[in-house]
């Protein structure tokens, strides 16, 4: 009784062991993986460094899946600089290209209107009702760089969710089963 | 150390690690090209000169772009976007940038033009200030890479001028 006893104490200690070492190491991972895209946040000045592009509005530059790095500088917002901005009321962000641009001479403040480039018209039709111009409160950032077919990921995982929990569960079940 | 598992992971981290690197390099290598754009604008007519029953001045113009691009693309270059803005300055504004027309070039070959249009973007001013107001034509560009960094800059032509009175 007193050797089974032991045994099963000592089976039950270890488990817990290798079950807290486990989830610390999965909490790491996660954590690391926020602070780096924290960091990115201050570095670029953006709230959100990376976009993936969801439309076809800036074809044939920028496909759908393609993801853009943004930055956000205190330098004034120029013609032809490709922004992202969001508007009131829709939560999706918008890359557009910049084809006005009027900057007061005295507060500094800017007057943008953006265009998509595969688009015929401009984005007024986008901008809240009796919006006429963007300024630069709305404005996420400039895109700076671009990689292709990358975002598709982002992409898939939004428009079918069933893969991201496939994924997720998958990737939980080899750091369970995983021993060392 | 020697499941499946294991080996597919250390291949695709190693095979997206290179990846990452051969783009950042092919993006670095655009530093390196020599680039010698050249371009004109001419201002064929004014069209019409009116103040919009809005309070604004608007402008229509036709001009004569003549432009060559092609220093510009190199083997990381997807497509060079180039449009012509007219840039001035009023008393409310210290700058006023209105694009007037623009063309996405998807290759070197199409990259040299002679082209004479209209504006496909309306001229309208934030206010009345534009007659008698000297302006600029500025030819910007911007190269979109095939990956990584985008660059753009801009050829400034001076000296263009609008008409006193409204016609």
């Amino acid at each position: 009784m007193g050797f089974i006893g032991e045994t099963v104490d000592s089976i039950k200690s270890i488990k817990i062991r290798q079950l807290l070492t486990q989830a610390i190491t999965l909490g790491m991972i996660v954590t690391s993986a926020l602070i780096i895209w924290k960091a990115l946040i201050c570095v670029t000045g953006s709230e959100s460094p990376v976009v993936v592009v969801l439309s076809e509005s800036m074809e044939p530059g920028f496909q759908r899946g393609d993801i853009l790095f943004l930055r956000m500088t205190k330098e004034p917002i120029r013609a032809g600089e490709i922004v992202v901005f969001s508007v009131d009321g829709r939560e999706i962000p918008i890359v557009h290209r910049a084809i006005k641009v009027h900057e007061r001479g005295d507060t500094k403040e800017v007057d943008v209107l953006t265009k998509g480039d595969n688009n015929d018209i401009d984005d007024i039709g986008l901008y809240a009702e009796g919006q006429l111009w963007l300024h630069r409160h709305h404005i996420m950032g400039r895109a700076v760089g671009f990689l292709p077919y990358v975002g598709w990921v982002t992409i898939i995982m939004t428009e079918k969710p069933i893969i991201k929990y496939i994924l997720i569960g998958a990737l939980g079940l080899l750091v369970i089963t995983s021993k060392d | 150390m020697h499941s499946f598992g294991y080996r597919a992971n250390a291949l695709l981290t190693f095979a997206v690690t290179i990846l990452a690197f051969i783009c950042a390099i092919a993006s670095f290598s655009d530093n390196f090209s020599n680039q010698t754009p050249s371009a004109q604008i001419q201002i064929l007519n004014i069209n019409w000169f009116q103040k919009q029953p809005h309070g604004n001045d608007e402008v229509s113009l036709t001009l004569n772009v003549t432009a060559d691009l092609q220093s510009l693309f190199t083997w990381n270059t997807k497509q060079v976007f180039a449009f012509v803005a007219a840039e001035y300055e009023t008393s409310k504004n210290a700058l006023n940038q209105v694009s007037l027309w623009d063309a996405i070039i998807p290759e070197k070959e199409h990259a040299k033009f002679w082209i004479q249009i209209s504006n496909k973007y309306r001229f309208i001013d934030q206010g009345h200030n534009l007659r008698g107001k000297d302006f600029n034509l500025t030819l910007h560009w911007h190269v979109m890479p095939k990956t990584g960094k985008m660059f753009a800059d801009k050829i400034v032509m001076s000296g263009y001028r609008l008409p006193n009175a409204y016609r």
